[in-house]
Formats: C-alpha cells, sequence, structure tokens
C-alpha cells in the first residue's frame, strides 16, 4: 500500500533581515496516489458530525494515532509544513512534534475548518514551539491555512 | 535458527558437508556425528541465525541442494511448552520489550534482570539524582581471570527521547538471551566488559511520562524555583559553555550553573574518569534524526584518531542498515548537526577515551520523539 516517490527541491534562502520565507522549486517524480475516496469519507464523516469534532495529543505520547484521527494528523501534516516553510531560515530545522489540540469550527459554506494547535521542534535549538493556525480544507480545492 | 535438511550425493559434498560441521560447530540433528554423514542419506542440521546465511551461500557454492526443513526453532521451542516463553529463566515473565516503560517499571526490571541472571550481571549504585532518586547502572561481566576493557553505554540522558531507554533494556535482553548461542556475543564478553546505565535523566523522564511529553532536561530548581532544569549533555567538562548553549534556565539547551554542576553529571563522570584507562568505548543514545556522530560538538578540529572513528562508525552504519534498510549518517556533530559543547561524549573522548560515539535513533522527523511502539523492534533490532 505504502509507495515511495522520488521528489527534489531547490530551496533559495533570502539574504537580509527580516528573511522573507525561501524560495522553493519542486519536482515530483510519477504521481500521488488517488485519494479522492479517502478523501470524501473523511469530509462526510465530519460534516455529519452533531458536536463540532475536538480531538488533543495526536499522536499520543506512545506514538499511536487511531485511525479516525489519522486525517486530521495528515492534515496537520500539511499545514504545519505551509507554516514552517514560511517561517525557516539557513540556521533553523523544524518538525512537527505533536498535535497538542484540534478543534473544528463550523462553517456555513462546504470547506471544513479547524482550528489547530501544534507544536513545532527546532531541532538547533531543541525548542518546542507552540504554534497555532486556522485550516481550511475541501476534497477539491484543498488546503489553505489562513491564520498562522 | 533453521533446521536443513540433505541429501549429499557425491562423496565430495560428504566432504564438504563434514568440514562445514566441524569447523563452524554446527548441531547435527541426524545423524550424530559428522563421520556418519553417507551419500544417499538424510542429513538434519540445526543452524544457528546468525550463520544462516552463510551456510546456505556455502552450500549454493557447492551445489548441495537443501530443504529448509524448520524455518524457525524457537518457535517450535516456544508452542511446545505452553503458557511459558522459553528463554524465562533469562529474563523477567512477561516483561514487554516492545512498550514504553514508566521508571517505576524500570527499576524493577533492573533487580529482576540482576536476579534472573546473576551469574553475568551486577546492579550497581551509581549516584543521586538532583530530586534524590537513585541511579543504577547494570555490569555484564563474565568471570575470567583475564581483566577486561569496558565498553559503557548510557540511555535517557535527555527525557523526553523515550526510544533511547527502550533500547538500553532490548540490548540488555538481547546480550543475556544470546551469549551462550551467539559466537558473536560470545566473543564479545570474553574479552569486554559491558556497563549500561538505562536512564540516567531519571528525574526528567519521570517528568516525561506524568507532566511533559517534551521535557528534556533535568529538574534542577534554577532562579529560586521560579525555573526548572539543566541540559545534562550541555554540562559535562568539555568547553563548557562555549558554543550551541545558553546561559539562561528558560532555553532547552541551558548548560547549568557551571560544568558538571549537576549530581546526574557528576555522577556518571567521576565512575568514568576513575576508569578511564579500562573504557575502551563510551556509547551514548539518543533520538531523533538516525546518525551515529564523532567528536567534536565544540570545534571541527577533527580529534586525533577522526579516522578510525569514522571507520568503525561507517562499518556499524553499514551493518544497520543491512538489518531494514535504515540509513544512518556518519559524521562529527559540528559538521553533520549544530554547534554544542559540554557533551558526554566530547568530554568522555577529552579524557582519554578512544571509541566515543553519540548515536541519535530513529527516526528523521515523521515521528520525532513520538517513535510508536511498534517501532521499538525494528530500531532495537537494527541498532544491535
Amino acid at each position: 500500500q505504502d509507495s515511495t516517490l522520488s521528489c527534489t527541491a531547490e530551496v533559495l534562502y533570502h539574504l537580509g533581515s527580516p528573511s522573507p520565507a525561501p524560495a522553493v522549486q519542486v519536482t515530483l517524480e510519477g504521481e500521488l496516489r488517488a485519494t479522492a475516496g479517502a478523501d470524501q469519507l473523511f469530509y462526510h464523516r465530519v460534516r455529519s458530525l452533531e458536536q463540532e469534532l475536538l480531538a488533543e495529543d495526536i499522536p499520543d505520547s506512545q506514538g499511536g494515532v487511531s485511525p479516525e484521527m489519522e486525517p486530521l494528523h495528515l492534515l496537520a501534516w500539511v499545514a504545519s509544513g505551509y507554516v514552517i516553510w514560511q517561517n525557516s531560515t539557513e540556521s533553523t530545522r523544524l518538525q512537527l512534534a505533536q498535535v497538542k489540540r484540534v478543534k473544528q469550527v463550523r462553517r456555513r459554506d462546504e470547506y471544513l475548518e479547524f482550528d489547530y494547535l501544534v507544536l513545532l521542534h527546532e531541532l538547533v535549538s531543541q525548542e518546542i514551539i507552540p504554534w497555532q493556525m486556522r485550516v481550511l480544507w475541501h476534497p477539491q480545492h484543498g488546503v489553505q491555512v489562513t491564520q498562522a | 535458527d533453521q533446521v536443513l535438511h540433505i541429501v549429499p550425493e557425491t562423496f565430495q559434498q560428504v566432504q564438504h558437508l563434514q568440514h562445514l560441521c566441524r569447523t563452524l560447530l554446527l548441531d547435527l540433528w541426524k545423524p550424530l556425528l559428522p563421520q556418519d554423514i553417507c551419500a544417499g542419506e538424510d542429513l538434519h542440521i540445526r543452524v544457528p541465525a546468525p550463520l544462516v546465511k552463510e551456510v546456505k551461500d556455502s552450500l549454493d557454492r557447492h551445489m548441495i541442494s537443501y530443504k529448509v526443513l524448520i524455518p524457525d526453532v524457537q518457535e517450535l521451542v516456544d508452542q511446545s511448552m505452553p503458557g511459558e516463553r522459553s528463554n524465562h529463566r533469562q529474563v523477567p515473565e512477561g516483561y514487554v520489550y516492545t512498550e514504553y516503560h514508566p521508571m517505576e517499571e524500570i527499576y524493577q526490571w533492573m533487580v529482576q534482570i540482576q536476579k534472573n541472571n546473576s551469574e553475568l550481571v551486577t546492579q550497581h549504585y551509581l549516584g543521586k539524582t538532583i530530586e534524590n532518586r537513585e541511579m543504577y547502572y547494570l555490569q555484564i561481566s563474565q568471570p575470567s581471570d583475564k581483566t577486561k576493557k569496558i565498553v559503557w553505554m548510557d540511555c535517557g540522558i535527555h527525557a523526553r527521547e523515550w526510544i533511547s531507554p527502550a533500547f538500553c533494556q532490548w540490548f540488555v535482553k538481547e546480550i543475556l538471551q544470546n551469549y551462550k548461542s551467539d559466537p558473536q556475543i560470545s566473543r564479545f564478553l570474553q574479552n569486554l566488559d559491558l556497563y549500561v546505565l538505562p536512564v540516567l535523566n531519571i528525574d526528567g523522564y519521570m517528568y516525561s511520562w506524568e507532566k511533559d511529553r517534551f521535557w528534556r532536561k533535568n529538574r534542577s530548581p534554577q532562579m529560586n524555583g521560579t525555573c526548572y532544569g539543566t541540559d545534562l549533555n550541555r554540562n559535562f567538562n568539555s568547553s563548557w559553555g562555549s558554543v550551541g548553549v545558553s546561559y539562561n534556565c528558560s532555553s532547552e539547551v541551558f548548560c547549568g550553573t557551571g560544568p558538571e554542576s549537576e549530581p546526574e553529571t557528576r555522577a556518571v563522570a567521576q565512575f568514568i574518569e576513575q576508569r578511564k584507562s579500562d573504557i575502551l568505548c563510551y556509547l551514548t543514545m539518543h533520538s531523533y534524526g538516525q546518525y551515529i556522530l564523532t567528536p567534536y560538538g565544540s570545534t571541527t578540529e577533527p580529534p586525533s584518531n577522526s579516522e578510525e572513528l569514522i571507520l568503525v562508525a561507517k562499518q556499524a552504519a553499514s551493518a544497520l542498515m543491512g538489518k531494514y534498510g535504515t540509513n544512518y549518517q556518519v559524521g562529527p556533530t559540528s559538521l553533520v548537526l549544530y554547534s554544542n559543547s559540554g557533551s558526554s561524549r566530547d568530554w568522555a573522548h577529552t579524557i582519554g577515551i578512544p571509541f566515543s560515539y553519540t548515536f541519535e535513533l530513529r527516526d528523521k522527523g515523521t515521528h520525532g520523539f513520538l517513535l510508536p511502539s511498534d517501532q521499538i523492534q525494528p530500531t532495537c533490532e537494527e541498532t544491535m
């Protein structure tokens, strides 16, 4: 089920401070797996919840992620990828460490909105940085990080 | 371990098989003695796991066909003794090495390990932590009339790196389960003594279980208790306080109020200092990143035995990769990772311990500190 694709990226760090986000050019070799089915399943599951979705500690202390939480985890990866890109310099190395809390924000339109509190690990300083972000997602329109 | 079934066809094949059995001391199930091996007659040999590939390659080269009669001897043995693990004698019954354990359980585990393996293992007191907890290490030493050099390994210097203490426990278990049957381990123990400290930063480890999963430092109160914790791996007396540290307690890399200001650091440093002329190798286990790091962190000046250090590390990385394809990068911390000072590994090398390495175990950031417990086994197996 797992497949590995090769991905190359050219990253340019700008001089000067404060430095803007690095410029990134990405090339992907091969095609990403089709996920329309899984996307729809998740989308409808969340839309049909009676109460707003709320979850904490993904993964948990032992590194576990339940199957129901996996899409929220993946969404956090994508969104924090954007945050990390916007905040990286030549002397930082950021990684998503954990989703501390995720809360659904109900919307009138067809988008799903989540309020995330994530913990980012910065390798050089070894600091754990809490970061709040608002994430919009739609199966056809993809991910948007509106507040970081 | 596997049992192979062979029917030798020619006299040459018989001779080769006899030679193989004699030189590798293989366990003949049928017949009982090498001299009774005959062409045209059934031959059953039990081959210990580490030799399986070698034996099969040798048979292939000599065009001797074989069948695997029993693919996993241990499995059969276990099945034949219901409700009991066949190696309960060596390791505590029911201790699950593929799960993370809180400190209380690790304390109990150490006592059990010594009890069940008293001919080889002794538990020793090392010192006390800042919160007054007792630090113990395990000495694995085969009785012998020759003095042996020492290999020291510590785990859990940083609280949140849970895979590290898990590895120390796994390592001890592997050694004790296999020292009689595995020729490599057996030879190792004939010539070397192993000292293993499963959790160095006990207070921090407990804090990461109870209060803050991402805690890193120890729990020493600073500034009248308004801030806690020194980074023990910045607290050793090697270019202390010079680079890659903070003098501020609020930082994760706070180096303490002075070199060896922390009781945990002193406990380890005093012990190693006393025995430094007998210590051949100092290993300290961390996560994450998948690196085998050599001195130094505080300077890019290579250590005196740099070539040999790197060569050995590269061999280790290569062997590691052979197991599951996991890629470990080798090199000095200052070049591969970042600058730091006061690390235990650098200090060990500067006082004269020739082979000093930091291992950063799995993974590369996908799970980071929260490595799922189902990765404990493969991580430990490949690192073994």
